[in-house]
């Protein structure tokens, strides 16, 4: 634990929230609060929601049920929640997503030109600011596919730190990455952890979630099953398919 | 049998001027309205879904020739005055206006389902996704389809000479008339087809061979 967020008012709020695919209960009545400032890791077997639940919060999928609020906006589907909220929110996928046919710098500076309609040239140095942050300025005229896995995933990191959110949710950013590049986008995150980002990260990188985690939650059929400390999660975990997944993965590492 | 002299070849070229014009009418019409009938037909609203896929199936599933012949006389019927020129490029854009929107369609379902999502992560509102995010990369995507529809459709205003007018093929067919020669001047007029339509196909399907590699 890096800081304690335990007096910090709370930034992310689910209440009861269900999500159906179709006959498919994709979450069950999941609630979870998060503090500002908290780090939270987010892992379960392949299926059990974990992406679900993340992209809910920033309303890239829908819920059926429930109540999600982030700094005080409840999400209730209406066109200015969904932009509120992912003004809040930042974003990077397993597959990084950047647009390839813009450059590093087009890539970083093109929502906070388009949402918050910031000139080019402000754009433009808070963009520079970022990627020095994650340690690519010197790639800033290249494009994406001239970069390895990692330098792109640090780019989409700096992207979504363009729009100066509250929030980052990471969705298996590590996942789709060759082995050594693993640990500079990790050491990306845990400097953005050290600065104070309210970060809900699901991955399965448990030296991550030892170093940098408030909680780890643990998912499994869309269901939160435990939650506790990493020290007390790792030591001793109460659910059988807790001890089950963790033997699983640790046999993988 | 009459020679193929200045003043026949000039009689030709007036005729692929007329037919250049057409296509680039066509396209361009065509482009413009093409882009809004893929917008559409790729929209969450299930009615204009409903309303584009109608269309684009009516110009796809008739053939240009009739589309010319109703627009030409439909607009007549109408009481309104409009020469074969307005007329014909009415229909050519139409016509390319279906044929586009469904290649561009396709293209912007090609676009990866993560661009969306990032972009949408990132705030950015409908315009500015498809503006800057997935156009782009469709256009791009859609430019061997995109191109080789240009070559077909400068064949296709050949059909323009049903309504009057003297188009490159129409042409041909006057100076063969003349001149009695028509394996030559029809020989002429093919190899200007094919000077203008070749480069095209090659370039197009040069493109796509390049993206296949590319996608690897
Ligand atoms: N668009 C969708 N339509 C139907 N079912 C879906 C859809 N997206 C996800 N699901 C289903 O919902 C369940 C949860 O999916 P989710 O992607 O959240 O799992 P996950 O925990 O992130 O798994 P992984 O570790 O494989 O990424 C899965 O069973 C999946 O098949
Ligand atoms: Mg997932």
């Amino acid at each position: 634990m890096l800081n304690s967020a335990k007096d910090q008012p709370t930034l992310i709020s689910l209440e009861d929230v269900q999500k159906w695919y179709g006959a498919f209960h994709a979450l069950k009545s999941i609630s979870l609060s998060v503090r500002k400032g908290e780090k939270i890791v987010l892992c379960g077997p392949s299926g059990s929601g974990k992406s679900t639940l993340i992209r809910c919060i920033n309303a890239l999928e829908t819920i059926e049920d429930g109540k999600i609020v982030v700094e005080g906006q409840v999400l209730d589907g209406s066109a200015k929640s969904v932009d509120a909220i992912r003004r809040e929110v930042g974003m990077v996928f397993q597959s990084f997503n950047l647009f390839p046919h813009m450059t590093v710098l087009q890539n970083c500076t093109l929502a906070p030109m388009r949402v918050r309609g910031t000139s080019r040239t402000d754009a433009e140095r808070l963009a520079r600011k970022f990627l020095e942050r994650v340690r690519i300025l010197d790639q800033a005229e290249k494009y994406p596919a001239q970069l390895s896995g990692g330098q792109q995933q640090r780019v989409a990191i700096a992207r979504a730190l363009c729009m100066e959110p509250k929030v980052m949710l990471f969705d298996e950013p590590t996942s789709a990455l060759d082995p050594e590049m693993v640990k500079e986008v990790l050491d990306t995150m845990i400097g953005l952890a050290r600065d104070g980002m309210t970060m809900i990260c699901v991955t399965h990188e448990m030296g991550f979630a030892r170093q940098v985690a408030d909680r780890v939650i643990f998912m499994a059929s869309g269901e939160i099953v435990e939650e506790a400390e990493p020290e007390v999660f790792f030591k001793s975990p109460k659910h059988e398919r807790t001890k089950t997944f963790l033997g699983e993965i640790l046999a993988h590492h | 049998m009459g020679p193929i002299g200045e003043n026949e070849f000039f009689f030709l070229m007036q005729g692929l001027k007329w037919t250049v014009l057409l296509a680039i009418v066509g396209f361009i019409g065509g482009g413009i309205f093409g882009i809004l009938i893929a917008l559409l037909r790729t929209s969450k609203t299930k009615v204009a879904r409903t309303i584009t896929a109608g269309y684009i199936g009516v110009f796809q599933g008739t053939p240009l020739l009739m589309q010319l012949f109703v627009v030409y006389y439909g607009v007549a019927l109408l009481g309104i005055e409009v020469n074969a020129w307005i007329a014909v490029a009415i229909a050519f854009t139409l016509h390319a206006s279906a044929f586009l929107g469904e290649i561009w369609r396709g293209s912007i379902e090609a676009v990866p389902k993560g661009q969306t999502e990032a972009a949408n992560a990132l705030g950015l509102h409908y315009v500015s996704r498809m503006k800057d995010v997935i156009l782009p990369q469709a256009l791009k995507i859609s430019m061997p389809a995109t191109i080789g529809f240009l070559v077909q459709l400068i064949k296709g205003t050949s059909l323009a000479a049903i309504v009057g007018f003297i188009e490159l093929t129409r042409a041909g067919q006057i100076i063969s008339n003349q001149t009695y020669r028509p394996l030559l001047v029809f020989g002429i007029v093919g190899a200007i087809y094919f000077i203008i339509c070749w480069p095209l196909s090659h370039a197009g399907s040069g493109l796509e061979k390049r993206m296949a590699k590319a996608a690897r």
